[in-house]
């Protein structure tokens, strides 16, 4: 197909898909049929997709967290390396919206009391519902820099008084804002999943697209090569190569290696999608036409055969994101993988690694949560964009 | 079948060479040598340094020589069975795996059967059943299983025994028979204290499993000679049992190869949590104190013995199943 042509049949297939919208009520079955025939392969994929509403829900949520994760600094309601003595392990605070007298009332929170246990003198927090904390939006509190470059002290929400401050996931064992260190992990979490698949999708492609168009010897080695990774256990590999990086290394070097260290095995996953498409797609009709033509094999892999399964490689690359997602948790969580002052949802839940801390603060386990949340979003999400990925079946 | 056996095994013993230089190579990248930090760890505690000692060891490992000589000696060594010395203990590092090891082989295995008990009839269920209320629940379950990580899973199990119960869930064994020698007691002690990280261990597998049980089985069903049987009146039970489980439970014996790495990896990190006297603990001590001989072994011996499960798992499959043998 010439570019003109390519061109005509994409301006056509939107000005009879947007005259169809306009006809749509009629229903009309030959136009129903002639719409799907115009449309091009992600039309399809996109109206097929739309069908799993809990795709699009999973959808939903993972452009929430990483809106969440974009805006970290201004959600955040305080400083999220502030150390507060005075606020060691306090409980979560919820968001209330009916008084003590059953009225109803703009959202608040209720202050606390500090009480000292006589025998033990272990400090111990009770609600006070005497005292209200209301919650306003766009307030001004603590100065932060957005992104690291522009000076602000707006943030989402918060009381507006530096002496009441909301605690909605309570706080740690050093009296920092368990929810506003959630938020500011998200970044490093989500990131490190998406980086981490990206290095993959390099070596996965261009590995298992060469194992797959060659064949022969070269398919053999690298075979062999994505056999012996998977063969050995993850996680001791990991942990010995996170292990060995020096430990005065610059936080961002750190997150650098271990992103490559995760990426290390995640990358032969895919490289076996993407051997099997190309070992499926060399023999179609198109991929020979395109050979006698005179194409080169260049063209050939790039212009004919890779738009041809590129939707089951997004399909693949969101089902490896959780995965990557969970391995920098728990090498975080082991200690051996990112440290503070770096923060992500691992380096959280490390402090939860005693089970004194636990049973003594069993809200420091809520960063958890979210990671139960996003791996369940990027699985359905995954799921559904498979389903969708091809879109003539 | 021999021959397939062979081949395997031919395929086998490169892979472990591999695998030796892997870990050897993380062994060295920490920087320095470990003879040098024990020696300044022994000056620094005031004690005469044993100069004889010290180039006895040095000579054994053959450390300040070139990377490939290094790594004959230490596998040289490691086939006579001595893993090189541990820093932190100093101990041989043989001495210190052996009861570890086995207990880690013990859970995995465990935890591959119980895994199978929960995922083959739940994933029957589900495919009989698809997109009944009990479908819907497994298949939540599932994906809920697959989401949540190991160690969390088995630190929220730990709270809650803890809070509610009252009682502690780490470790393995009874305290008076943590150090009593191996008997008929101590082993019933284990299984008592085994169900916890083997069900903790064993949901994500399962979970997994269901899907994969599911999928196979729901391919089958519609196929003619399941059609056949019903209408020669075989009871429905039967023949769900009898024809596409059996088909469907082919590809699932496949999986034992992969699931195996999976296992012993979640094994590793559930330990640290719960504190099971299994590799995990030591290995993540090691791995953070630089104790890199310890650490070596314990990565090169976890590796190898995936190594072996897979092995056998393929030889199974293809006495199981001949048509895997022809390829």
């Amino acid at each position: 197909m010439s570019w003109f042509q390519q061109i005509m049949r994409r301006v056509g297939g939107q000005t009879s898909s947007a005259a169809m919208v306009a006809a749509a009520p009629t229903a009309n079955p030959a136009v129903e049929e002639q719409r799907v025939f115009v449309a091009s392969q992600w039309q399809l994929t996109w109206w097929k997709f739309r069908k799993h509403r809990l795709a699009i829900l999973a959808g939903v949520i993972i452009i929430l967290l990483y809106t969440i994760a974009l805006f970290a600094d201004m959600i955040a309601p305080l400083d999220p390396e502030r150390v507060n003595p005075q606020l060691v392990y306090l409980p979560p605070q919820t968001i209330q919206f009916v008084t003590t007298e059953g009225q109803l009332s703009a959202p608040f929170v209720y202050g606390y009391v500090l009480a000292r246990d006589p025998v033990s003198l272990r400090s111990s927090f009770t609600r006070d519902t005497s005292t209200r904390y209301p919650i306003t939006l766009f307030v001004q509190g603590e100065p932060y820099k957005f992104w690291g470059l522009f000076e602000s002290n707006l943030h989402l929400f918060g009381t507006g008084d530096a002496q009441k401050n909301i605690h909605l996931m309570g706080t740690d064992r050093l009296g920092r804002d368990l929810f506003s260190r959630t938020i500011l992990g998200t970044r490093v979490s989500l990131s490190i999943g998406l980086i981490g698949v990206l290095l993959s999708l390099v070596l996965g492609i261009s590995l298992g697209g060469v194992s797959g168009y060659y064949g022969g010897v070269i398919d053999d080695i690298i075979q062999r090569i994505i056999e012996f990774l998977r063969s050995i256990p993850a996680i001791p590999l990991w942990m010995g190569l996170s292990a060995a990086l020096p430990k005065d290394m610059p936080p961002l070097q750190v997150y650098f290696y271990i992103t490559l260290i995760l990426s290390l095995i995640g990358w032969t996953g895919l490289a076996r999608v993407v051997r099997g498409r190309f070992l499926a797609l060399r023999e179609e009709d198109f991929v020979m036409a395109a050979r006698i033509s005179g194409c080169s094999e260049q063209r050939i892999i790039f212009r004919h055969m890779v738009p041809a399964f590129t939707s089951h490689i997004i399909a693949s690359l969101t089902l490896a994101i959780p995965g990557t997602i969970l391995a920098e948790t728990a090498l975080s969580f082991l200690g051996l993988g990112l440290r503070s002052p770096v923060n992500s949802w691992g380096v959280l839940l490390q402090e939860a690694q005693n089970i004194r801390s636990v049973a003594l603060a069993p809200w420091l386990l809520l960063p958890a949560l979210l990671v139960i949340l996003t791996v369940l979003a990027f699985n359905f999400f995954g799921d559904g964009l498979r389903d969708a990925a091809d879109p003539y079946s | 079948m021999l021959q397939f056996i062979v081949k395997r095994l031919f395929f086998f013993i490169p892979t472990l060479f591999v695998i030796s230089v892997v870990t050897f190579a993380i062994i060295q990248l920490p920087p320095g040598d470990f003879l040098t930090a024990y020696v300044a760890t022994l000056a620094s505690q005031g004690e005469t340094v044993n100069q004889e000692a010290i180039s006895a060891l040095r000579d054994r490992y053959g450390l300040g020589q070139p990377f490939h000589i290094q790594y004959l000696k230490w596998a040289g060594n490691m086939l006579r069975g001595d893993f090189g010395h541990s820093l932190e203990w100093n101990r041989p590092v043989a001495d210190l795996i052996g009861d570890r090891m086995l207990l880690t082989v013990i859970i995995s295995f465990a935890t591959l059967l119980v895994t199978w008990l929960i995922a083959i009839p739940i994933g029957i269920f589900s495919a009989v059943r698809q997109y009944s209320i009990g479908d819907y629940i497994a298949t939540f379950l599932g994906f809920l299983g697959l989401a949540t990580p190991d160690f969390l899973f088995a630190l929220l199990l730990m709270w809650v025994a803890f809070v509610y119960f009252n009682q502690s869930v780490g470790g393995l064994f009874s305290p008076e028979f943590v150090d009593a020698a191996w008997s008929m007691a101590k082993v019933w002690d284990l299984f008592g204290h085994l169900w916890i990280p083997v069900i903790v261990l064993g949901t994500s597998g399962a979970a997994g499993l269901i899907r994969v049980m599911r999928a196979n089985l729901l391919d089958e069903l519609h196929k003619p000679y399941v059609e056949t049987a019903r209408a020669k009146g075989l009871s429905e039970t039967r023949l769900i049992l009898k024809y596409p489980v059996r088909v469907a439970l082919n590809p699932f014996v496949s999986t034992i190869g992969y699931a195996l790495p999976g296992l012993v990896s979640g094994s590793v990190i559930v330990s640290v949590v719960l504190s099971l006297p299994t590799a995990g603990p030591l290995l993540l001590r090691a791995l953070v104190s630089q104790d890199m001989y310890l650490a070596g072994a314990y990565i090169f011996l976890l590796s190898a013995l995936t190594l072996v499960g897979t092995l056998i798992s393929d030889v199974l499959l293809a006495w199981l199943d001949p048509r895997i043998r022809l390829q």
